[in-house]
């Protein structure tokens, strides 16, 4: 092996002017060794050797066409293009100057030859003679392998004891369970003595409710009132069960058919909640993996619908456009196999958290180009918008088909509870396995699917309350045109009016603050019951708060004119007082 | 645990492969049609993916029959199944008019204020021409009326805790909390088989979840430690806090929640306790306070009490319980109150009564016959159940009491036998419960007669012998055995 290397050094160091080898290079190639090819091919030397690039340049200039070494220290060098062989004779101790080099290399080859005339080294094993250098390489094989053998070092671990686990979890303090309140947080909202209808009862005084979202005022209306009666009669409160197992009332179904008949689609599902609807609807359907491109202004319910379906989220500006074209126009350039993955746009009719409607008919565009899917929720649309109160389909004239997904809460226009979704039969039987809402929830109480059937009944029996919350939205819209300090940023069809400030304080905290003083004077001096929009500290909607307002159906002229008066002479003097 | 008898779990897996092997040869010609006829998906992927909808489509829809049957009554002891039919195989059902009067095994109707009660009934009926069925607004806008405010009063008082507050859905109710509770940074230490909205409001939260082995405190205190000692992962930094969350029955196990044990734990390594008294609530305890007052634990260490009010109350919505403070934090930051219909009046109102009628300030002592009623009906029920050799799931006092089935087959067979029958159970399967453990899923309630148990005793005896899930010797010898012990002391 020494020599080997050596020898491969003296290669390496070959003179590189003349491209020949010489005897003095040469000398150091002194092996014991019978088979100068084999023991080239087996040791790792000749892999240096080989790679080396003086060796290889040799090759290459075709310096010499084969080597062979003979026994007794002679090299055989065929050299192409010289007149003959050359045949290098040469032994170790001949070069002065390595002359010590070569005594240490001898006395180590004087040593590796002992071992091979040991004894032991030439026997014969099953008629192979074993030779000395099979016995070096055996070792080496074995050197070798005990090596590789060998894990890789690692500092060795030592699991903490028992007793500094002991410590450790003394030490630990937690966080309190919820951080100290702030003042701010220590106010209750005004406590209802009556039915939330167009005018509610606050501290004994009757007002003018703006807080509910009774846009077709169908809360306390007869028919209603009468079915929910005789439902909670022969059904009692509760179903006592999730849908799976005996939760499923005649009328969930009846109310199933009715919404879908109504909405001219091929079946619906009912949810027990409506903020349940989307955060179960979304994950049963859009998965690890899927692309969901969703406005940034969509409420918490669909925000958190999104979370749990661990989908790559991507968000567009507010209602718009371009940049919701830029956004799907990017997905498909960028994703590959953009054509495999489900991919949705998720919207909302009106926005709860601006009163901005969707344009339904550049989405519908978009989303045919591209070709995503489209989940929309119509909580605040459905029975407002369009001329018979089915929705923003209607309303666009765009055909309801062509929506993949629409979910909408009842707790809006309908004036009862829980959400549904509808669709084409197969989103709707997935759902009906997959959707964790509707699987592991108890269902809708009978009576407030009966409550929802007899709303769509009037609804459809009497068209004129769209027309009337039109024209109540229109009132408002004229009476608080001139309003200082606070600006409508909802559209004029949105039966939610939303109230903006004109210039915002700076941070969320004041622009609340100085809301709610206005909310709170108009309900204390004025008998005007309006709300601000709240944030949770999980929403992550970055619009603006502001003053919803919901129009109903059931306010009268006088209550809007009245609700205008107060608002132009509340909001200024606020706003005033505050500068 | 349970332990599946070797044949069994051999019988079970053969079972799920045929299924499985069937299914995929389906699977395979419906591709042959498909590809014949044109694809209408238009570039477009596919909604529901291969295997996503697989057992639905190839499993789940031929039993299909067994589960989501229709009532056309209120869910009280005996209800009426509306019948129906298939004409393709059961991949559509079709409602009939006819109606089968069952007797109801599996509706949570604990404490039977499912039907028109005396008491809770008139007073909802009530409160709806009062407050109407619905106030169109959140809890913090418009949605709170006097009645919800006396709600949470009194739901403060019964669970025994400062403050609480009522949401619209239970399972909202856990599945909004939890991420208000705790978020990044935090640790959520959860029972290996809570409930699906526990689930999904940890998932919700962005804390890291590790699970614990189902009722186990030991591993809960092996989890726990090793946790505090590591930290966060990556970080190393110490957790922000540690919530370990636990039902208080389990509704697939029937199981009472080892709670003394697991607040011991807690309380020494200064985790919270978040308790989902969903089944609990009102159907255990001496005066139906749940778990705690089963076990014998002060409410004072559990720090967040939830339950639901669909089960015991026969009513809907939630409620979290705990410090005022807590509950004022959740009033400015919850999305289900700040975001979330408020909970309709009547079904408030019901709550109310109910509550009323457990207290006895009903003026009659309905309330107390009811507890005593479902406690003789559970302990009854279950130790027959145990005497014909059946395997049943769960502890005494819990009113849910699982029969395992184990074979994907005996899951319709049991289910329509018993129907044929006239009894009503719910059967469970796969994904509800693991792949191996299907079972059969009995809840007693408080208006079950004597005559109803001793009839769905006798029936399911029946059943049990025809569809063979006694997988005990009956019970005849063992009691025989243990006389002859007691001769031998």
């Amino acid at each position: 092996m020494v020599a080997l290397f050596l020898g491969s050094h003296a290669l390496y160091n070959f003179d590189q002017r003349k491209r020949k080898p010489t005897p003095t290079h040469l000398a150091f190639v002194y092996s014991p060794l019978q088979n100068f090819q084999l023991e080239l091919f087996l040791s790792p030397v000749f892999v240096i050797a080989y790679f080396s690039p003086v060796h290889r340049g040799l090759y290459n200039q075709r310096c010499y066409s084969s080597v062979t070494l003979f026994e007794d220290s002679v090299l055989h060098v065929n050299v192409e293009g010289a007149d003959t062989e050359a045949l290098y004779v040469c032994t170790p101790g001949k070069v002065p100057i390595m002359e010590s080099v070569t005594d240490v290399l001898q006395a180590a080859i004087d040593w590796a030859s002992l071992a091979f005339e040991a004894p032991f080294a030439r026997a014969d094993v099953f008629g192979v003679h074993i030779g000395g250098h099979l016995f070096v390489e055996g070792l080496l094989f074995v050197v070798i392998f005990y090596l590789l053998s060998q894990k890789s070092y690692k500092p060795p671990k030592r699991p903490l004891t028992d007793k500094e686990i002991d410590e450790l979890c003394d030490e630990w303090t937690p966080e309190p369970l919820i951080p100290v309140l702030p003042e701010e947080m220590q106010c209750e909202p005004p406590q209802l003595e009556s039915a939330a209808g167009p005018h509610t009862i606050i501290s004994g005084k009757e007002v003018v409710n703006l807080a509910s979202a009774n846009y077709l005022g169908l809360l306390g209306h007869k028919k209603l009132l009468d079915s929910c009666t005789s439902s909670l009669e022969k059904y009692g409160v509760g179903s006592c069960g999730p849908r799976g197992f005996y939760g499923t009332i005649d009328v969930h179904l009846d109310c199933e058919a009715r919404i879908a008949k109504f909405l001219g689609t091929p079946d619906s599902i009912l949810y027990s909640y409506g903020l349940s609807t989307n955060f179960s609807a979304i994950p049963a359907f859009s998965k690890k993996g899927d692309i969901i491109v969703v406005d940034e202004g969509v409420h918490w319910g669909i925000q958190n619908g999104l979370h749990l379906s661990r989908s790559t989220i991507v968000y567009f500006k507010h209602n718009d456009m371009a940049s919701l074209q830029r956004i799907l126009e990017k997905i498909t350039v960028e994703k590959k196999r953009a054509k495999e993955i489900r991919r949705y746009i998720v919207i909302e009719a009106v926005y709860q958290n601006s009163g901005q409607i969707a344009p339904l008919d550049e989405i519908i565009i978009l989303k045919e180009k591209y070709r995503f899917r489209l989940l929309m929720d119509e909580s605040n649309s459905f029975g407002v918008l369009g001329h018979s109160g089915r929705g923003l389909t209607e309303y666009y004239g765009v055909p309801i088909e062509k929506i993949d997904i629409v979910t909408a809460a009842m707790g809006h226009s309908l004036a009862a509870e829980g959400g549904f979704c509808t669709g084409s039969a197969r989103v709707i039987d997935h759902q009906r396995l997959s959707s964790s809402g509707y699987v592991f929830s108890a269902s809708l109480p009978p009576y407030l699917a009966s409550a929802a059937i007899s709303a769509i009944d009037v609804l459809e029996e009497n068209p004129n309350l769209i027309t009337k919350l039109k024209e109540n939205v229109a009132l408002l819209w004229a009476g608080l045109s001139g309003l200082h300090g606070l600006k409508i940023v909802s559209n004029p069809h949105s039966p939610i009016v939303f109230l903006k400030l004109k210039d915002s304080t700076g941070s969320l905290k004041s622009d609340l603050q100085l809301l709610e003083d206005i909310a709170d004077q108009l309900l204390r001096e004025h008998n005007v019951f309006v709300v601000v929009s709240k944030r949770s500290t999980l929403d992550k909607c970055p619009l603006p708060v502001g003053i919803r307002l919901f129009v109903s159906a059931g306010h009268s002229q006088a209550d809007l004119e009245k609700v205008c008066e107060s608002l132009n002479s509340v909001v200024p003097s606020v706003l005033n007082n505050r500068r | 645990m349970i332990t599946i008898p070797y044949l069994t779990a051999l019988t079970t897996y053969f079972s799920y492969g045929l299924l499985f092997a069937f299914g995929q040869l389906r699977d395979l010609f419906r591709r042959i049609i498909d590809r014949w006829n044109s694809s209408n998906l238009q570039g477009y992927a596919p909604i529901c993916l291969g295997l996503e909808d697989f057992y639905i489509r190839r499993l789940y829809l031929r039993i299909q029959d067994c589960f989501g049957r229709p009532i056309a009554s209120a869910p009280d002891a005996w209800f009426d199944v509306v019948e129906r039919y298939s004409n393709d195989h059961n991949k559509t059902l079709k409602r009939t008019d006819k109606i089968r009067r069952c007797l109801n095994l599996g509706s949570y109707n604990y404490l039977g204020f499912a039907a028109a009660d005396e008491y809770c009934t008139p007073r909802a009926i009530e409160s709806l021409k009062k407050f109407s069925a619905s106030t169109c607004s959140s809890r913090v806008d418009g949605g709170t009326t006097t009645l919800h405010a006396e709600l949470d009063e009194c739901v403060a008082k019964f669970v025994g805790k400062p403050a609480a507050l009522v949401f619209g859905m239970g399972y909202v109710t856990n599945s909004a909390i939890i991420p208000v509770l705790i978020g990044k940074g935090g640790l959520i230490l959860s029972d290996s088989l809570n409930h699906s909205s526990i689930v999904n409001g940890a998932r919700g939260s962005g804390a890291t979840i590790r699970v614990f082995q189902h009722n186990t405190p030991s591993h809960l205190e092996k989890v726990l430690r090793e946790q505090i000692a590591e930290g966060q992962p990556r970080t190393h930094r110490p957790w922000k806090k540690i919530i370990v969350v636990v039902e208080g029955i389990y509704s697939m196990e029937g199981e009472l929640c080892k709670l003394p044990e697991i607040v011991a734990v807690c309380k020494k390594y200064k985790a919270y306790v978040y308790l989902d008294e969903a089944h609990s609530i009102g159907a255990v305890g001496k005066t139906g306070r749940g778990v705690c007052e089963l076990l014998g634990v002060d409410t004072a260490d559990v720090d967040i009490m939830m339950g639901t009010f669909t089960k015991s109350f026969g009513s809907c919505g939630g409620y979290i319980a705990g410090s005022k403070q807590l509950i004022q934090y959740l009033k400015y930051t919850c999305p289900a109150h700040l975001y979330g219909t408020s909970i309709s009046p009547p079904a408030a109102q019901q709550i109310l009564s109910a509550i009323k009628v457990l207290l006895g300030e009903d003026g009659s002592s309905r309330g107390a016959q009811k507890l005593a009623r479902i406690r003789e009906n559970s302990n009854f029920f279950r130790s027959e159940l145990q005497k014909m050799g059946f395997e049943v799931l769960g502890d005494n006092d819990s009113p849910v009491m699982p029969i395992m089935l184990y074979n994907p087959s005996k899951i319709p067979a049991f289910s329509r036998e018993c129907l044929k029958q006239n009894v009503a159970v719910v059967v469970v399967g796969f994904p509800a419960t693991p792949l191996l453990l299907s079972r059969a899923r009995i809840c007693i309630s408080a208006s079950h007669t004597r005559e109803d148990l001793a009839r769905a005793l006798e029936v399911i005896s029946q059943v049990g012998d025809l569809v063979g899930i006694k997988y005990f010797p009956a019970a005849p010898k063992k009691e025989h055995q243990e006389d002859k012990m007691v001769k031998l002391d």
